[in-house]
């Protein structure tokens, strides 16, 4: 199995090299529930100002694998780092650079949009003026700034997954990680959120891990990482992985490399 | 390869940033309460129900005697009422753990523990921000008790704050350690009846020990052992401006015990949760 490195470019050259380092570093790690394995020997890097696609299908591992991003679980194998932080050493570290969106919708839906976002801004210690400031511009941004004061629940599923995208972005972290963060939406949500998170590595050179089993969410120039059954079987940019699979796209070599795909959607 | 300079060498918190976060814990609990109406309601109807109909029976046929810290006879009505306070107590504890298994299933206890401040504080935060709610709901109480006619010293109104405080702390950690053991709400159900209404019968809330103890040794036995009993007789006293030591001694161990328990069963590495594992 070929496995390409994954590309990206240098943000910032004029500091000393001993101080830089991949975003997120996954090495060898492995996870276990019980006896049923979920990850075996994973190993992968994200780098900053880069999408970096994790495609599996569903039981891939991806969920297991953001657990211990995010050390929902601690690692029984292997070790992760975040911008140099082990998860495991310094969790509090690797945590305040991280902005997560889980696959489960993880709003309160009983209070407001705002109070979601104050709530989410106290967790990482912002005091409540700053707070109510950047909730105000990540609004803005993702023009929900007029649905400020509504309860979480009478927002669409579209309009729910853009505030947990700003959410994740209010302590101004480095990297964000979201797992399957468009199932279930329409496809005008699902191109409005993708659209949204790739200027955020265009303009502000954001580390963005996008967990997905949806091929037509991955382009080419982005790095990809193909996990199946616990396995990283490809990494690198979409031209490598196509190439080294031998196929002529991404979902042929998707299927190559998998042993063949029939839940893979489009 | 792509590089990233570290130029955001932050680390740590300060004492201020675990007051905010404590306060945003507490903030948020407390909006889920105003939110939820019918919570609020059916925490101060129950206790109420129980003091206006079944105190009015038990008042008739049952006399309390001089105990401590009772230095009169007293109607059942005010014997009661610690048992219903620390009753609210259990019920809130409860009812914040069912809400912990609901924001598992929901997601929304994934945000809280992917806070960077340690899984200890925020824990600790959480139990300290249910018992802040359950302690109004015992003010409310005691506010509709008062109108019924049923009177504490009016410092023992105030004395009795650090007892509410621990004790809710006790069963509100309670709460926290069987969420972590509970895969889904449905199986919540048969819990809160394997735990309320044993803790809440077998216990001083309803009858003094000495009663329980001339009609059955055995029950009084349990009674003994259940560490509600002593949440109870803690109020008791501190709303009678005394301390009961034994009571004070039993409620904080398992504070302490039920907590640890709750903080390693919520632990990435050791914990129950871990172990379960989730989707793929």
């Amino acid at each position: 199995m070929s496995v390409a490195e994954i590309a990206g470019p240098t943000v910032d050259s004029t500091h000393d090299p001993a101080s830089i380092v991949p975003a997120v570093a996954v090495h060898g790690v492995s996870h276990a529930y019980g006896t049923r394995k979920a990850l075996q020997d994973v190993s992968l890097m994200v780098h900053a100002s880069r999408f970096t696609a994790l495609l599996g299908l569903n039981g891939a591992g991806k969920t297991t694998l953001f657990s211990l991003i995010t050390r929902l679980y601690d690692t029984q194998q292997g070790s992760i780092e975040v911008l140099g932080h082990r998860v495991s050493r310094e969790p509090g570290e690797a945590l305040r650079r991280l902005g997560v969106v889980f696959q489960a919708r993880t709003l309160d839906l009983d209070i407001s949009v705002m109070d979601n976002l104050l709530y989410h801004a106290a967790l990482h210690g912002i005091g409540s003026r700053a707070a109510r400031r950047r909730a105000d511009a990540v609004l803005q941004e993702i023009d929900l700034a007029d649905r400020a004061r509504d309860q979480v629940r009478k927002l669409s599923g579209g309009q729910m997954r853009r505030v947990e995208i700003a959410r994740a972005l209010l302590h101004q972290p480095r990297i964000l990680v979201l797992d399957e963060p468009t199932v279930g939406l329409d496809v005008a949500s699902r191109s409005a959120i993708l659209r949204h998170v790739r200027s955020l590595v265009r303009e502000r050179g954001v580390a963005v891990l996008w967990a997905t089993h949806l091929l037509d969410e991955v382009i080419a120039g982005d790095a990809v990482v193909v996990l199946h059954r616990g396995r990283v079987l490809a990494l690198g940019d979409v031209a490598d992985v196509v190439s080294a699979a031998g196929a002529v796209d991404m979902r042929s070599a998707f299927i190559a490399l998998t042993g063949g795909a029939p839940e893979i959607q489009e | 390869m792509s590089v990233v300079a570290i130029n955001d060498e932050r680390r740590g918190f300060t004492v201020g940033q675990y007051l905010i976060c404590l306060r945003g814990i507490t903030w948020r609990e407390a909006l889920r309460f105003v939110h939820q109406r019918e919570r609020f309601i059916s925490a101060l109807v129950r206790p109420l129900v129980w003091l206006f109909i079944f105190a009015a029976g038990f008042r008739q046929i049952l006399g309390v005697s001089i105990i401590p810290p009772y230095e009169t006879y007293v109607l059942y009505d005010d014997y009661v009422t610690p048992g219903l306070m620390a009753m609210i107590q259990l019920f809130n504890g409860m009812q914040s753990s069912l809400s912990m298994v609901y924001d598992r299933e929901m997601g929304n206890m994934r945000m809280l523990l992917v806070s960077p401040f340690p899984r200890w504080f925020l824990l600790t935060g959480k139990l300290l921000a249910s018992t802040s709610v359950s302690i109004l709901q015992v003010y409310a109480y005691l506010v509709v008790a008062w109108l019924w006619g049923v009177e504490a010293p009016a410092w023992g109104y105030v004395a009795v704050l650090p007892a509410l405080a621990l004790t809710g702390m006790m069963l509100g950690a309670l709460g926290m350690l069987l969420s972590s053991v509970i895969r889904q709400l449905e199986n919540f159900a048969g819990v809160m009846n394997f735990v309320i209404f044993p803790m809440f019968f077998a216990s001083s809330a309803l009858y003094p020990l000495w009663l329980v103890q001339q009609s059955s040794p055995v029950v009084y036995t349990v009674c003994r052992l259940n560490p509600f009993t002593y949440a109870v007789e803690l109020i008791r006293f501190a709303l009678y401006l005394r301390i009961d030591w034994i009571s004070l001694a039993v409620v904080t161990g398992m504070t302490i015990l039920f907590t640890a328990g709750a903080i390693i069963a919520y632990d990435p590495a050791r914990g129950l949760i871990a172990r379960r594992g989730g989707a793929g």
